[in-house]
Parts: structure tokens; sequence; C-alpha cells
């Protein structure tokens, strides 16, 4: 399965190579052009049988992962987080490091030795290390490099009511719909970019909305879901099985409303159920697209996804497939000259 | 046959305290040096090696304890939503539980993942504080009550979901080494005694409920009356954040314990077979009898002379517990050579003080 592929290839911000091969060997086969920029973003062409729309579809193919900043004497590894993670999911997990996924745990203080109120205070990034079983450095030194990133080593399975568990569905489950997509072709031509350096700031679809110069950009993304216990309703942010996301503002953009309109009607005439994200923080590749050049008229189609940035998600099938339906049906009425 | 291997599935088997059977029954198949085994009213596995060397009319007997079941939790209720709110069944720090995956067992096995409220929606202030265990939940991905009640009741257990992770060199990783990786050493001691002769018979008793007061070891000693118990359990490993004087190094070999839990004379015995055999080894003083077999053996009928052994282990309680599969062998070497040894006239000064 494709998802399940992409969800346990490990590429990390500026280190995408895995992902980058693994996308490019399923797209070789389905586009017409495709190539690399000076960043690492791929970059596909769908040419049409028009000129235009320039349509630009984007997902990011970087994860959250973790930089290996120092070896210690002891042979353990000191690590920052590269993108945003909440330390206190990474207590006690299995990681890999590097191209060669040597393995890794986080280890933690055996409980017996804390005090009562130790308990109560997350532990910080800076009381953490991986132990990948060596005890001096130069053993270390063999096996990792400063600056290699580590993973999480969590497998992709299907669970409960036809939903999915796994790593990096921010953004793989964008790059994965994004694959599917260009198995059709149409009239315009459709760019389809799997950019890099999302989870540091954006930096890879910028400088590959000012290659393409698109009219139109939509960015598949990961989002996050909150609709758990102890969270109050108005605090959910999205919903897990209740349909692809649409963004009416977030920390980076405010999507172009007539596209967002669009996106809203031809839902509800294919009776696709979609909601609004109803948050505003967080920013996607969506922001450095619409103001490239002169602008770029944008939206953003994300994935409810519950535990985001964490060792390990659950997203929704119907979600997934319900995005696919709707994209589709959007680039339908792109052809028909609709939008 | 690899005990490596056996280590390994024993630790990805499932065994909450009280439940231990599927891992009773995994090692009745997979221990061919035993002469008997059987198990007793609380589920105690004991696999029997009889002495191979006869010095009396009755052989004395050797009881080997390593506890089988392993911390877990328990499902307490079924929200609406189809989340699971659970309780623990030994010690657990709340704050290892967090985004790490389990296995719920209900009607079937279902795999879920330990949630909480997003940190987006917290505040800066609880975001700098653990998650407590009432505010996490396990989400098995169904989307309400009724479906998640067809699977699933309250009082199912519930286990980590982790495989063993093969780390650099002899090291692993993974859950349920507390104490399985001992009940490894039982094996490769069983293994080791095949080169060996010995005097006396060895009982090496896989126990129960070890994690919720050393219930297994109470009644299987009693059962078999031994001469000598010793219990063999898992000791703090060097780690960073932790004084070294809390901790026995790691690839050292076992930790011999002392103190007021520890026979003299079979310390001193377990220290002088060291040395005789090269065998490497941390000295682990207690002050107060401790949470392992140890403690329940000693006081067990008229009382019973006991020791520990203790095999390095980082991370106690976590599922990621790291160990040197080699600290195994050299522990259960040191057990071998120990009961090679040791006859009737060893056995009857123990009680002489």
């Amino acid at each position: 399965m494709l998802l399940k592929r992409l969800s346990e290839a490990c590429g990390g911000p500026g280190q995408e190579d895995e992902v980058r091969n693994l996308i490019r060997d399923e797209v070789t086969p389905l586009v017409d052009e495709i190539s690399t920029d000076a960043l690492g973003n791929l970059i596909t062409l769908r040419r049409g049988n028009q000129e235009g729309p320039r349509v630009m579809i984007a997902a990011h193919m970087d994860e959250v992962a973790l930089m290996i900043m120092a070896i210690e004497s002891s042979g353990l590894l000191k690590f920052n987080p590269i993108g945003g993670i909440d330390p206190r999911v990474l207590v006690a997990k299995t990681v890999v490091i590097g191209k060669n996924r040597v393995p890794g745990v986080i280890g933690s203080k055996p409980i017996h030795l804390q005090r009562p109120e130790e308990r109560e205070k997350a532990i910080s990034i800076n009381e953490m290390f991986i132990d990948i079983g060596v005890s001096i450095k130069s053993e270390a030194e063999k096996l990792v490099k400063i600056g290699d990133l580590a993973y999480f080593s969590t497998k992709f399975a299907e669970i409960g009511n036809d939903k999915f568990k796994g790593k990096a569905f921010d953004d793989r489950v964008g790059c994965s719909l994004l694959i599917d997509l260009l198995h059709d072709r149409y009239d315009f031509p459709l760019y389809g970019v799997f950019t890099v350096q999302e989870e540091v700031g954006l930096r890879g679809a910028g400088v590959a909305a000012h290659r393409i110069q698109p009219d139109i950009a939509l960015v598949l993304e990961g989002t996050t879901a909150s609709d758990v216990p102890e969270t109050p309703e108005h605090k959910h942010a999205t919903s897990v099985g209740k349909g692809p996301c649409i963004t009416i503002m977030d920390s980076s953009v405010i999507p172009d409303p007539r596209l967002v309109a669009t996106l809203l009607q031809i839902a509800s005439e294919n009776e696709i159920p979609v909601q609004i994200r109803r948050n505003t923080a967080g920013g996607t590749d969506a922001g450095k697209i619409q103001s490239s050049r002169s602008g770029v008229r944008v939206a953003t189609i994300s994935i409810p996804c519950r535990y985001i940035h964490s060792p390990v998600a659950v997203m929704s099938k119907a979600d997934y497939d319900n995005a696919l339906k709707l994209v589709k049906a959007f680039l339908h009425c792109v052809e028909k000259g609709e939008i | 046959m690899d005990i490596k291997k056996i280590l390994i599935n024993l630790s990805e088997a499932s065994g909450v305290s009280g439940y231990e059977h599927n891992v009773a029954d995994y090692l009745e198949q997979n221990c061919p040096w035993a002469d008997e085994i059987r198990r007793d009213k609380l589920g105690n596995l004991i696999m029997l090696k009889k002495a191979t060397r006869n010095t009396g009319a009755v052989n004395p007997k050797v009881m080997l304890a390593a506890h089988m079941d392993e911390i877990g939790l328990i499902v307490t209720k079924i929200e609406k939503e189809g989340f699971l709110r659970f309780s623990t069944i030994g010690g657990i720090d709340q704050r290892v539980l967090l985004a790490q995956e389990v296995v719920v067992h209900g009607k079937q096995n279902l795999l879920g993942v330990i949630g909480a409220e997003p940190p987006h929606s917290q505040t800066a202030d609880a975001q700098s504080r653990a998650v407590k265990m009432e505010d996490l939940y396990i989400d098995i991905g169904f989307d309400n009550a009724e479906q998640v009640q067809e699977l699933v009741s309250v009082g199912d257990l519930v286990t980590i979901n982790q495989s063993v992770v093969q780390l650099q060199g002899s090291m692993l990783a993974g859950k349920a080494m507390d104490d399985r990786a001992c009940v490894a050493i039982m094996l490769e001691c069983f293994k080791e005694l095949q080169n060996l002769t010995h005097a006396v018979d060895v009982y090496a008793v896989a126990t129960v409920q070890e994690e919720v007061g050393v219930r297994g070891a109470t009644t299987s000693t009693y059962g078999i009356t031994p001469d000598i118990g010793i219990a063999i359990d898992v000791g703090h490993g060097d780690m960073p954040g932790v004084p070294e004087y809390q901790t026995i190094k790691i690839g050292n070999g076992p930790g011999i314990a002392l103190g007021p839990h520890v026979h003299p004379k079979i310390y001193e015995r377990f220290v002088s077979t060291a040395k005789e055999w090269n065998i490497s080894y941390s000295l682990e003083p207690a002050t107060r009898p401790g949470g392992t077999d140890a403690f329940a053996i000693q006081i067990t009928q008229d009382g019973i002379p006991t020791a520990l052994l203790s095999l390095p282990l980082r991370y106690m309680h976590t599922p990621v517990e790291t160990l040197d599969y080699q600290d195994i062998q050299k522990t259960a070497r040191l057990l071998a050579k120990f009961i090679s040894e040791i006859d009737q006239e060893f056995v009857e000064g123990l009680m002489c003080f």
C-alpha cells in the first residue's frame, strides 16, 4: 500500500532523499516532465491540451524528526527536534537514525528512582538522549554522524473502524493523494510538486512556486485533529472521519475566498463530507505559494490526524477517499473553465 | 536452541500480572532441559532439573525464581466517543505512556494508541507539566462506544505494543525484560548445567504476580520448600541522571546483592565462585529487603536461605528496557557454577551462625 510505504519511509527537513526516491519511482511513469530544483523539491508536470490555467498541487515530503547534535563520551547521543515536537511524546520511544537506520531508544529514569514530584513535571529535551547500545564515543562515531536525523520507528497499520495508525501522515498523506491524482490527465497543465523543508518554515514551496508560476494552487496536508476527551468541542480544530478540511485562515495564509466557496459548493453538489478547519494556528506551504511573484490563488485541503507530530498518528480512510474525490471534482471544474 | 530468540518471543508475549498463561505456555514448550514441568494453583511454572551427581540420600533443593508477569494497563471505562480509560497494573511512570502504542486484549487483540489533549490547545504552563494518567486514554480507532462495546469490556487488559529492538553488539531493548530476561537466565543456566554435574535438584520457577506484591514466589516457595532460594531480577543499569551508587554497570555481569535479605554465606559463595571462574560482577548492597521474589522466599515456612542476583537493566518499567545479552550469559554461568559446586554439606552449613 502506497500510504504505508510513504509513512514508513524516513525523510526529515533537508534530508528528504528516501521519500523523494520513493515518489520519483512511483510518478515517473505517470508524468511528462520530472525534475528537481536547487532545494530538492520534486517537480512533476502532466501536460494538457491547453496552455492554461497552470495548476499547482503541492504536498511536502519532509516529516518532523530529531537531529543528532552531539555524541557524548559515553556513546549516548544528544538531539534537538527538527520541526515542532512536544518533548513529552518522546519519552521511552524507539527510533532509527540516519540512512542506515541505526536503531536506538530514548530511555528515561526508572520510576523506582524518582521522587513523586518528578512525575508531575514534563521531561525536557536537555534531559533526554538516544541510547544505541554502545558504551564509548568512538563506537558511536562509526555508526552515527552529527547532523544525522533520527526518526520514529513506527509501523503503519489499519486499526478500528477504517482508521490508519502510523508516523509522518503529516504530510505523507498529502504525498499519497498527490500521487493518486497524477494518474489522471486533465486539459490543463498540472504541476504536482513534492516540496521540501515545510516543517522548518515552508522553505521549499516558495521557490517551487516561483519557478512554476501557477495560476491556481492547492496544498494537500495532514492537519491536527483534537476530537478527543478533555478537549472542549470548540477546540477540536478538526474531527477524524468527518471529511477533508478546508482552511479559511491559518497563521500563514487566508486562502482565496472564491476557491474556498467553490470547494464547499463542489462538496455539497457531490455529497462529499467536508469540514471547515476550526483553528487559525499553524501554517502550510499555501502561505509561501500565495505570496509568490505577484500572487497566486491558493486553497488548502487537509486530512485530520490525531496525535500529529508524535510517534504515531491516527487518521481515517474515508477522509482520504473523500479528499481525493473533492480534489478530482475541483480539477474537473477547472477543466470546464468554471473556476 | 537459541535462547536469545526465546527471550525475544518472551518479551513480545503478553502476560500482565495474574494473566501470565500465554508466557507459561510458551515456556513450557521451549524448555527441553527440564526433567519435569508443572504449574501450581497460582500459575507459577516450575521447571525441575534433577541432580546429575549423587552425594547423599536426599538431594538438596535449590529454587531459582524469575518472574514472568509484566506491568500493564486495565480498561476502566469506555467513553461515549469510543475511547478507553485505564488504570495501571504495577508501577508505571505516567510520563512514558503518552504516544505509546498498546494492544487491548478484548474479544480480539486490538491495536491502540495512547493519546491526550494535543499541546496546541494547552497553555504553556500545562505543557511544562506531565500529562496526568487520568487525562490519558486509549484510541482504538472506533467512532463510538457501541462499536467498542462489541469488542472491549471494562476489565480487559492492555499491554504495551513494542517489539524487541536489537541495538549494537549484544544490546537488546524491549518491554517486559523485567523480568523475562531473568527467565532467560534460568534457561541459559539449565543449558550450562548440561555440561556440568550437580548434586542438587534445581527448580527454576517462572513466578507470577511479582509486580503486584511478590505473590507467586510466596506460594511456589511454599510448595517446593527449597533448601536454598535464589531470586533473579533486574537491577538498575547505569544511565545519565541517576547517581552511580544506585546502579550496576551494564556489560559487567550480574549484580550480587547483599544486605538483610541475602544469606551471608550464599553471598560469599557467589563472590568466590565469580572470582574463581573469572566472571565479572558488581556488588549491589541494599539496606532493606526490596521488591523482588527474594523478599517472599526468605520468610517462607521456617525461613529459607536466600540470595539475589540482579541483571543490569536500563530504563526499568518503560517500553524500552535495555540490557546486554552478555550479562544474561554471565549471570547464567555464575549460577551454573555455583549450583554445580554446592552440596549437602554447604546446605547444612547455612543453618549455622
